[in-house]
């Protein structure tokens, strides 16, 4: 089980926040080409370490966190609200 | 009582506390604090079982946890329990245990007579001989298999008893009541953080001997003495009978406390078992070692064992497994054990050492009159149901002699418990002094000490549990004063000596609970299983409830001899958890039977069942289904209510839809990104239908949507959308459209809601809310809403239909809801007001061609609903790119069309596809499927909605078949437009 650390509730069981995705994905603006959207809709990355992702505390303050997560180890790097910029650990690509 | 009760020692067992118990049926009496194991053996039973393939006749091995062989079923009826190992069953008055995998009796078991097959049974038997012809497995290879596998049976009738979940938090968790766990726990309570400590039996103390001395007293002293100041510390809690079993992320470890097996029943009010979800900041694996069995031809006779455990029974419990007791040993653990032997009066027929020079303490043996074979390993054990001698080899394979003994204890080395360390994903490294695995160094806010890290020595242990629990608490952030650690008196121990197969050519077991012999794992090396991970699953060794614990390494060794290469290139394999057995019943806990899930009832729930509703469940919700009247069946029933709703009028309870309230400047703007349709010009005191895309394209929910202010909306989703619309909404505003000022919450259970639709239903309301409000046409026209004061609280009346009658839905506040209901109800009574449930708003609505759930199953655009000019081409929203792509708009894509009965079955069913051909009916001429069915009152016939290539212009007045092959049915049906009744809407004005 994971414990993630809600910006906003503190640090809090992985039971209370609902994974939701690829937080590095950027939707495109509106008129961008059908092809963006696709990409922003189906392509993602599959990194093995460090990742940048989704948890919607959804039994919690229902606040989109971001969570920067190395999908080998579970480790848990950073957690920031949606408009934070979280950089990956030093010499750690995506 | 018995011959093997010694008169003396038994540190666990209070020899005044006589306790009466069976076994296959049979009375015996132990003392308080025997285990089962011990209470068996000092009755002179060594037969305890039957092995799992052979069904070899099988005693204890150890005398704890990882015991591989005495496996029983304990209690009967509904408590009846499989798999329990006696070494860890506390006796109790009135014990029951029966032996597993016999039959009909232990003593005599049939299915015996595979130890002769045996020479077919080998590694990867099933596999091998199961395979065919593939007509054959199921009907007959799974029912032999079934047979014969599977350790004991469990109780068929529901477990009486409880189980709990519990949570806890800790800056330190040691794992393991052992010196180096009680060391630990010590040093790191006194620095004030909060310390666990648990320990797995029901004794703490692990294995000190009353003989060993720490800090100048007797050792079972100090642990007493340790425990009491612990016990007395307000920081430090104490979990006895608590297995840590499992080592997850983020230092969250999972634990089974047995409250309740040491008892006959669970007393009032406690729980069986107990699972504990345990949050450590730091945590101090002090798990201990196990030791490992000699691999030599019949080392599974009852009595054979090991030495550890021989030790155990007669300090622990003064019970000797045996009156002449021979050793076989690879280093100088053996001659602890002689030693408390020779001074408990038990006889010691031999030492076979395999290593060939005299060590330290087995010259003081020496000088103590035992005979010590070196050079020497055993050959053979002989006997029927019990060991009666022992045959004895050089290292070379030349026998030697034998002796006679009615117990072997095996000392095959200690292999440190890495089971816990390995779960946090790291690989144990290979010690070749220990010649066991060792934990690498840690990933996680862990530390191993004492044996589990390799140091067996008891002083070796104190400094490195008083060590890591200093280490643990200051990592936590506390303040850990060094002080001394506990002392005890360092002893050298000589070497240990590598010995992995005896030299034979019969049975030798490496992991006894599953049958593995040596051979088994030398044949898969040879039939190319080479890899450890393969070999393991191909013979099954470690696979059993024992996990490997005294096999694990032993058949790493085999595997390597037979590869030719060093251990640490063979490798381990990984442990996973559980690290011993947990039943299903504390996973389950308190979440089964009715309080699997929570229940949803609607504020207006006690109306329904005055009425005699039926319910059924939507989610979590239990919606009023239909309302049968006495004698009369559930198709009657729907049919009558969907008939009479559009005569007088009728009352259905919506509350479960999903209700979101939404402020701000911006809330129309968003609500225009959100559905494909246009919200800002709708006029305050409006309500309109919407329908919501995934940002894939697909149709996600619909719902009809409210302005209540200019920066005020009240949406409603459908009940089985109702949270992931919501989740969908908060990633828009809070990670798309930050800038748009638009607040929102959930207001489901705020808001409760009733339906009335038909004719009656204008006459009805007026006549219920009074002068509250004004119902005409022009204040209330279709598609309008009012905010109303009714009875000293808010309601709301949205003019709006899904049966396609003039109809209304009505909120208040939910407390209001039966009050509210009671008020139209009571009204209604002059006007034909008749209840409906859900089925018959399915029939009013599949009249009207309105989709719902059936029809929005994650595949459909908004055209193939029907729905496609909704979509807005003046501003941009969510899924709108997407839904233009060349296979979102193909004209030949399956739409929403209307579909009669015209004969050839009594009904229609969902589920059904339509093909032109009932004949030929195959993937490539599939033309659709139906959706929603029912018997409608107003068609007269049989209808449904459903998808179909081209859709109602394609097949327009065409006869197509509704093939179901799971009724073997293919009824006629005529394709018509969804719209069955009322098509130009008039009846919407009543």
């Amino acid at each position: 089980m994971h414990r993630i650390n809600c910006p906003w509730c503190g640090l809090r069981d992985e039971a209370e926040f609902q994974y939701s995705g690829d937080a590095t994905v950027v939707r495109p603006e509106a008129d961008a080409s059908e092809e963006e959207f696709f990409r922003y809709a189906y392509i993602r990355e599959n990194p093995k370490g460090w990742h940048t992702e989704w948890w919607h505390h959804t039994g919690g303050c229902r606040q989109w966190v971001k969570v920067v997560r190395n999908t080998l180890t579970h480790e848990i790097h950073a957690t920031g609200g949606p408009q934070d910029d979280l950089p990956l650990p030093e010499g750690d690509k995506k | 009582m018995s011959a093997h009760r010694l008169k003396n020692g038994g540190l666990l067992i209070n020899r005044a506390k006589p306790v009466n118990f069976t076994f296959d049926g049979k009375s015996y009496q132990g003392f308080e604090g025997d285990t089962l194991a011990s209470a068996l053996l000092a009755n002179g039973v060594t037969l305890m079982g039957r092995s799992f393939k052979y069904h070899r006749p099988r005693g204890c091995l150890s005398a704890g946890s990882e015991e591989p062989n005495a496996i029983v079923e304990m209690r009967s009826g509904a408590r009846r329990e499989p798999n329990t190992r006696a070494t860890m069953a506390e006796l109790y008055e009135g014990l029951e245990a029966k032996s597993q995998n016999r039959f009909p009796s232990l003593a005599f078991d049939v299915q015996s007579v595979n130890q002769l097959l045996s020479p077919f049974l080998t590694a990867g038997f099933y596999y091998k001989t199961f395979m065919w012809p593939a007509s054959f497995w199921e009907p007959i290879y799974e029912k032999i298999i079934r047979r014969s596998a599977g350790l004991g049976s469990a109780a068929v009738e529901p477990d009486p008893d409880t189980y709990e979940h519990s949570h806890d938090h800790c800056d330190v968790l040691v794992v393991g009541g052992g010196p180096a766990g009680l060391a630990a726990a010590l040093s790191a309570a006194k620095s004030g953080g909060r310390v666990i400590l648990a320990e797995e039996q029901m004794a703490f103390g692990g294995m000190v001997s009353p003989s060993d001395k720490i800090d100048g007293k007797a050792a079972d002293k100090w642990v007493a003495e340790t425990l009491a100041k612990l016990a007395a510390m307000k920081n430090v809690t104490i979990m006895p009978r608590t297995t840590v079993f499992g080592y997850y992320d983020h230092n969250v470890m999972a634990a089974l406390e047995r409250v309740s097996d040491h008892v006959k029943e669970p007393e009032d009010g406690m729980p069986r078992q107990r699972l504990w979800t345990l949050r450590a900041k730091e945590v101090v694996l002090a798990c201990g070692s196990h030791e490992r069995a000699m691999t030599f031809d019949n080392n599974d006779k009852p009595g054979v064992m090991l030495n550890n455990a021989v030790r155990t029974f007669v300090e622990k419990f003064g019970v000797s497994p045996g009156k002449k007791i021979a050793i076989v040993t690879t280093n100088d653990d053996a001659y602890r054990t002689a030693e408390i032997l020779l001074d408990a009066g038990v006889a010691v027929a031999v030492i076979a050492d395999a290593r060939t020079e005299l060590s330290d303490a087995a010259s003081r043996m020496k000088a103590r009159g035992v005979t010590i074979d070196l050079g020497t390993v055993p050959r053979q054990a002989n006997g029927g149901k019990r060991v009666k001698s022992l045959t004895l080899q050089t290292l070379d394979g030349e026998v030697t002699r034998t002796f006679g003994c009615d117990c072997v204890a095996m000392a095959g080395g200690y292999s440190p418990d890495v089971h816990l360390v390995s779960q946090t994903g790291v690989a144990p490294v290979w010690d070749d002094a220990l010649k066991g695995f060792v934990p690498p160094a840690p990933i996680r806010a862990e530390r191993s000490a004492g044996a589990s890290k390799g140091s067996f020595d008891l002083a070796a242990c104190l400094e490195e549990g008083h060590a890591a629990g200093l280490e643990a608490a200051s990592a936590a952030g506390f303040d850990a004063k060094a002080g001394n650690a506990p002392s005890a008196e360092a002893i050298a121990n000589g070497p240990i000596a590598a010995i992995w197969r005896c030299a034979g050519n019969g049975k030798a077991f490496v992991d006894f609970q599953n049958d593995v012999t040596a051979k088994d794992i030398t044949l898969a090396e040879q039939e190319g299983f080479v890899s450890v991970e393969h070999a393991k699953r191909y013979t099954t060794l470690g696979m059993a409830t024992d996990q490997g614990k005294t096999s694990n390494v032993t058949g790493i060794g085999i595997l390597a001899e037979a590869r030719g290469e060093p251990i640490p290139d063979v490798g381990t394999t990984r442990f996973r958890p559980p690290y011993s057995p947990v039943a299903i019943g504390a996973f389950a806990g308190h979440e089964r039977g009715y309080e699997f899930q929570p229940v949803r009832r609607t504020a207006m729930h006690a109306c329904g069942e005055k009425l005699g509703a039926v319910f059924v469940e939507a989610g979590q919700w239990l919606r009023p289904q239909y309302f049968p009247k006495p004698n009369e069946g559930v198709m009657e029933a729907i049919y009558r209510e969907s008939k009479q709703v559009r005569e007088t009028a009728g009352i259905c309870d919506v509350s479960s839809l999903g209700k979101i309230e939404i402020f701000g400047d911006d809330a129309g703007e968003f609500l225009n990104r959100l559905y494909i349709n246009g919200w800002k010009l709708l006029k305050p005191g409006k309500a309109r239908y919407g329908l919501m895309l995934r940002e894939d394209g697909f149709v996600f929910d619909d719902g009809t949507t409210s302005r209540l202010a200019d920066d005020h909306f009240f949406m409603t989703t459908t009940t089985a959308n109702a949270a992931r619309v919501l989740s969908h909404m908060e990633h828009a505003s809070q990670v798309l459209w930050p800038d748009l000022d638009v607040q929102f919450c959930s207001a489901t259970e705020q808001w409760c809601g009733v339906a009335v639709a038909g004719p009656n239903a204008r006459k009805i309301l007026e006549k219920a809310f009074g002068k509250a409000l004004d119902m005409s046409e022009e204040a209330l026209p279709f598609m309008g809403v009012q905010t109303f004061e009714w009875n000293g609280t808010t309601a709301r009346i949205f003019r709006i239909s899904f049966s396609g009658e003039l109809a209304y839905e009505v909120n208040v506040p939910w407390t209001y809801g039966e009050e509210m209901w009671n008020a139209i109800w009571d009204a209604g009574q002059d006007h034909g007001l008749i209840p409906y449930g859900t089925e018959a708003l399915s029939v009013l609505r599949i009249e009207k061609g309105h989709v719902a759930g059936n029809e929005l199953d994650g595949r459909t655009t908004a055209a193939d609903m029907g729905l496609g000019r909704m979509m807005s081409s003046k501003k941009p929203f969510i899924g709108q790119k997407l839904a233009g792509r060349e296979g979102m708009i193909a004209e030949d894509r399956e739409q929403l069309v209307g579909l009669k009965l015209i004969e050839g079955a009594d009904r229609l069913r969902g589920g059904a596809h339509l093909f032109e051909d009932a004949d030929d009916a195959n993937r490539e001429n599939d033309l659709g499927w139906i959706t929603s069915v029912c018997d409608s009152p107003q068609l007269g016939c049989w209808i449904g909605l459903g998808y179909l290539k081209g859709g109602v212009e394609a097949y327009a007045g065409k006869t197509l078949y509704a093939v179901n092959p799971l009724f073997g049915e293919a009824p006629a049906v005529e394709v018509v437009s969804p719209h069955f009744f009322d098509p130009k809407g008039e009846r919407l004005n009543g």
